[in-house]
């Protein structure tokens, strides 16, 4: 169980091997990368700047992953999420389960992105092409897909 | 407003930060400030901050877009600040 916030680019083939290495009883290992659109609206990105809030960034992480792990029994995981300016089709984020099977690991890998969207305080500028700058607005989706994971808490 | 005998917070010292558009409209990053007779709550603290001046009524304008965090976890307006040692107003998170 890891979390860290970084500048530097990651290998996702380097970070999936260190957790693995010597390992046999996992069956199963998911990866998401999340990457820079180069679109926004239909307008051209030319790059986009990912502000952080220092140590709160790594405690809630921390906290996000460790909600995963107890809820899918997962034998392993990791978040990786980036901070500073970034252009179209850089990676800023990575999120690794490990389950015996595959079934909770892919379903830890989605609640770990949707919790990570609505809680890691983490705030996005895009800058067009054409000069202009905008922060991005929370998209109401990202709320909608948290509630599945309470509603589905409260029904246990 | 809370009880002012059990939750005041007032004269304690309390680091305060801004990020994204609220910094922006802010204008800083951070200060120090005592914090003032009849703030007990992160809401308080809010609407205080918003009677302070152009600035920070523009940041605070909108009631209930900005979060706040206290020493680093997220909470709710109703959330006392006494003891607490920084506090953090924010927009709605948008990583990932």
């Amino acid at each position: 169980m890891a979390a860290r916030v970084q500048r530097e680019a990651f290998d996702v083939t380097a970070e999936v091997s260190a957790l693995t290495a010597g390992r046999s009883d996992i069956g199963s290992v998911v990866t998401f990368t999340g990457l820079v659109r180069g679109e926004a609206d239909g307008r051209a990105l030319r790059s986009l700047t990912l502000e952080h809030y220092p140590d709160m960034t790594e405690a809630e992480l921390l906290r996000i992953d460790a909600e995963a792990r107890d809820r899918f029994g997962l034998l392993g995981s990791l978040v990786v999420h980036r901070y500073g300016e970034f252009e179209p089709g850089d990676a800023i984020v990575l999120v690794v389960t490990l389950s015996r099977h595959r079934h909770s690991a892919f379903e830890a890998a989605e609640f770990l992105m949707d919790y990570l969207k609505s809680r890691a305080p983490f705030w996005k500028k895009e800058a067009f092409a054409d000069g202009s700058e905008r922060w991005v607005d929370a998209r109401e989706s990202d709320g909608s897909a948290l509630a599945r994971w309470t509603a589905s808490a409260t029904q246990k | 407003m809370s009880d002012s005998r059990t939750d005041a917070a007032q004269g304690q010292t309390l680091t305060v930060r801004y990020f994204a558009w609220v910094r922006e409209k802010v204008g800083c990053a951070e200060e120090v400030l005592e914090v003032p007779v009849g703030v007990a709550t992160v809401g308080d603290l809010a609407l205080w901050l918003a009677a302070r001046g152009p600035q920070y009524a523009d940041a605070f304008q909108r009631p209930g877009v900005v979060r706040a965090a206290l020493d680093k976890v997220h909470v709710k307006p109703a959330a006392p600040i006494r003891g607490a040692q920084e506090v953090a107003f924010f927009p709605p998170v948008t990583g990932g």
